[in-house]
């Protein structure tokens, strides 16, 4: 058992640490208020930087030499973000490409796929989103409706509504899970493909959040023509490129929480500012507390890491890592406010955006319940939930939907003989 | 970076295992809570057996010269099975001997002495937060130990010391951070064993009127000069812990951050034992989650149980993800050894207060009777946070640190 760097890795943040050292005036400040979140120029200044730190080997840490990337593990990968918080700078604007979307192009995209688009997204040129969810489909994934119609040219047109888009307002590209197959079980009819975030037929449309700010977007899909070679993974295959991206999602979420910007020491600090605070037996308590959680979740991250970097691969308990940064950062944003006052709830304050922001971040990702039915059964072996829907042809279950519904499939009596 | 046990690790912790799976102490617990403590089996000789007396006596005194991290695995394994051996009252006393360089040290690392700790007030100049303040609502007065050279004498009370009864030996720590040993049966020792709402664990109260004992320094001689080893109630938890930062240089170690470290294992030891409670509490919960059928379903199935069970493996995990810290930060990183051992201790607490509530209710009714094994870890949860100064002294470290730094 050892924390510490190995002599490589320690080389390796040397260089690193070398390397931010000489370039780190040219970085964008790091902004966390509804401003920075809304500023297109400090977007431009973003994407711009995250050009530099793909030059200097900085972004695209853990993909492949072929495709840009350093070849390097998620140590090292780890290695670079808590540099880049100890220089004090912004990482890469496209968490969402290089982290989840990229990988899986890597693994699932064909060739011409790859050339054409890992070069760009790494370098910060064309942002990517993420279209999975839909206003009936969130957490329930396999739900989606969003149409993809087979043409006679061999393309796609696709119609539906994405939402909780993060970043489309100015994604180039997106990969968008959609319906191929209504006539066989939801999780088996549904294709994956890329979509240009210009093809006549899209309309992207900010969606407000507590906040104020828009981060988030709905996306329209109005006979959207796409060519069979969008199609990432295989026709009906959808799932399981899916999973794949999902998989990485939970590894971003999992070792990024220092990265939100989630830390004992940044909530400490605002405490102690207050010497009434800093004496306060309930405060002391809340922030002991809240402190424990945040320290676990550390070292729970290199527990994680350092089972990866034996090859194994991240399972679904690493969503508990998300339970934990959230509650604990909701925590922390009210005992902060608590302390400072109605002051903290004033719009250009960082702990302002931070508060609003949580309860959205909440169900990110999938919501804490379904988190914690997948644990529940995937890690502690519990009894499945009853899933009425499990062996339904897709274009049946708005029957089961509706109140007193029921198919004739039996579903609910095939569920019952596997539990 | 590799969290993973070496093979040496996974081999201790196995043949620790092994040697608890020998004894029935569930069972004997039962019978124990109905006033039988002798029926409870005695685990001194499988102890001294495997070694466990000599984890943290260096080879060249003796022991197996082995870390924290290591005892840590050995306490989480006799957390599991609630096992009534003393582990969490020895470890710390035999460190200090060690750095003492105290001849004994031999003799303790083979068996043939046992001694205990003896803790006084947490260190540091934290307002005592604790919960263990002696019976009734007055602080007795902790021991003090006076005297120059090498015979001192000690005076003063230890509440609710962890196995202190049937040790041979005590090292007590003094208010000032000085430490002296003490014979067990020297006059003006009395260690009086209470009655105990976790039968498995033998804690007694400790009082010394007057006890004569020899004065323990540490081994390089360089005892950290008069004002600050007089005033050690007054330091800082940083000056105590910058010390023990210094310990591993072995130049500039103090008695005082000896004292100050032996407090910390402790800490990192009840957290370590506590993990592996929470692990057993959890399987039970598990277990019969899936067995037990309601309204045509396995109860597993439903939400609320499952739910609430996640949220013990989060918070197991959680703990568990800290004993790495503790262990590392002792060895590698002595100057986080307070902070990280206070988190674990934190946290492993707050798992175990959750997860033995958790089990009684999983197990509806039955579990909340007097023949249920649920009740056990109940009471073992109840009393190990009352210990050592208590899990809120724990947290409030925490906090002390993050606010300072």
């Amino acid at each position: 058992m050892d924390l510490n760097d190995t002599p490589e890795q320690a080389a390796y943040r040397v260089k690193v640490r070398g390397w931010l050292e000489q370039h780190k005036a040219e970085a964008p400040e790091v902004r966390s208020t509804r401003a920075g979140a809304e500023d297109a120029g400090y977007l431009q200044a973003r994407r711009a930087w995250q050009g530099k730190l793909a030059e200097g080997g900085l972004a695209g840490v853990t993909w492949p030499h072929e495709f840009g990337g350093q070849g390097l593990g998620p140590i090292e990968q780890v290695v670079v973000n808590q540099e880049l918080g100890r220089a004090g700078v912004p990482g890469i604007l496209d968490v969402i490409g290089l982290g989840m979307l990229g990988p899986c192009l890597i693994a699932h995209g064909t060739d011409e796929q790859k050339t054409r688009h890992l070069g760009p997204m790494l370098h910060g040129d064309e942002v990517w989103c993420q279209m999975f969810s839909e206003p009936g489909a969130g957490s329930d994934l396999a739900a989606v409706q969003t149409r993809a119609r087979a043409e006679d040219d061999g393309g796609f047109a696709l119609n539906g509504q994405k939402v909780w888009t993060t970043n489309a307002h100015f994604a180039s590209f997106g990969l968008v899970l959609a319906r191929t197959n209504p006539d066989v079980p939801k999780h088996k009819g549904m294709t994956m493909f890329i979509l240009p975030m210009d093809a006549p037929g899209v309309t992207v449309r900010g969606l407000r959040q507590i906040s104020g700010e828009a981060e988030f977007n709905e996306v329209f899909m109005d006979d959207v023509r796409v060519g069979p070679e969008m199609v990432v993974g295989g026709v009906d295959n959808g799932w399981g490129t899916a999973l794949t991206v999902l998989m990485y999602e939970r590894l971003t979420i999992g070792l990024g929480s220092e990265g939100l910007g989630y830390n004992a020491q940044r909530f400490a600090r605002a405490l102690a500012a207050d010497p009434g605070a800093v004496k306060d037996k309930a405060v002391r308590k809340a922030i002991g507390e809240i402190g424990t959680d945040l320290l676990a979740l550390r070292f729970a991250s290199y527990r994680t890491l350092s089972a990866l970097s034996q090859g194994q691969i991240p399972g679904p308990e690493s969503g508990l890592a998300k339970v934990t940064t959230v509650n604990a950062a909701i925590a922390a944003g009210d005992l902060i406010a608590d302390v400072l006052g109605p002051d903290a709830l004033d719009e250009d304050s960082e702990w302002s955006y931070m508060i609003s922001f949580l309860p959205g971040l909440k169900s990110a990702g999938g919501t804490e319940q379904i988190l914690r039915n997948t644990i529940g059964e995937r890690v502690l072996g519990l009894p499945p939930e009853p899933r009425l829907d499990k062996a339904v042809a897709f274009s049946e279950l708005a029957k089961l939907s509706r109140p007193g519904g029921s198919v004739s499939s039996g579903a609910e009596e095939k569920e019952g003989a596997a539990a | 970076m590799d969290l993973s046990l070496t093979d040496e690790q996974e081999f201790l912790r196995e043949a620790a295992r092994g040697t608890l799976s020998r004894f029935k102490v569930i069972e004997a617990a039962h019978e124990a809570l109905d006033g039988g403590l002798e029926k409870l089996p005695d685990l001194w000789p499988a102890a001294r057996e495997a070694g466990w007396a000599g984890l943290l006596i260096s080879e060249e005194h003796g022991g197996a010269g082995l870390g924290v991290f290591d005892a840590m695995l050995v306490a989480e394994e006799t957390g599991r099975v609630l096992a009534p051996v003393p582990f969490l009252g020895l470890l710390p006393a035999t460190a200090i001997l060690d750095a003492a360089g105290d001849a004994r040290c031999a003799a303790v690392a083979a068996g043939e002495l046992r001694p205990v700790w003896i803790p006084t007030r947490p260190p540091g100049d934290l307002e005592p937060n604790w919960t263990v303040d002696g019976p009734g609502v007055a602080r007795p007065a902790a021991p003090t130990i006076e005297g120059d050279g090498d015979a001192v004498r000690v005076t003063g009370h230890a509440a609710y010391v962890p196995d202190a009864p049937g040790a041979d030996l005590l090292v007590v720590v003094g208010v000032d951070g000085t430490v002296a040993a003490v014979d067990a049966g020297a006059d003006g020792v009395t260690i009086e064993q209470v009655v105990r709402y976790d039968v498995t664990r033998a804690v007694a109260h400790v009082t010394l009127d007057g006890a004569q004992g020899v004065r323990l320094a540490v081994d390089d001689g360089v005892v950290a000069d008069a004002a600050t080893s007089t005033s050690g109630a007054a330091r800082s938890t940083e000056a105590v812990a910058a010390d023990a930062a210094t310990s591993t240089s072995g130049a500039a170690r103090s008695t005082e951050a000896v004292a100050a470290d032996a407090w910390y294992v402790a800490q990192a030891l009840v957290a370590a034992e506590t993990v592996g409670t929470v692990q057993t509490t959890l399987e039970m919960s598990v277990q019969y989650a899936k067995e037990r059928f309601t309204f045509g379903r396995a109860i597993g199935s439903y939400q609320a149980i499952k739910h609430e069970l996640t949220e013990v493996l989060r918070r197991l995990e959680n703990s568990r993800s800290l004993l790495f810290y503790a262990g590392w930060a002792r060895d590698s990183a002595p100057e986080e050894f307070a902070l990280a051992a206070s988190a674990a201790r934190s946290a492993a607490g707050a798992a175990l207060d959750f997860a033995a509530r958790s089990n009684i209710n999983v197990h509806g009714g039955i579990g909340a009777t007097w023949e249920h094994d649920a009740p056990l870890y109940f009471r073992r949860a109840q009393l190990t946070r009352r210990l050592i100064g208590g899990h809120g002294d724990a947290t409030d470290r925490v906090a002390e640190r993050l606010l300072a730094a």
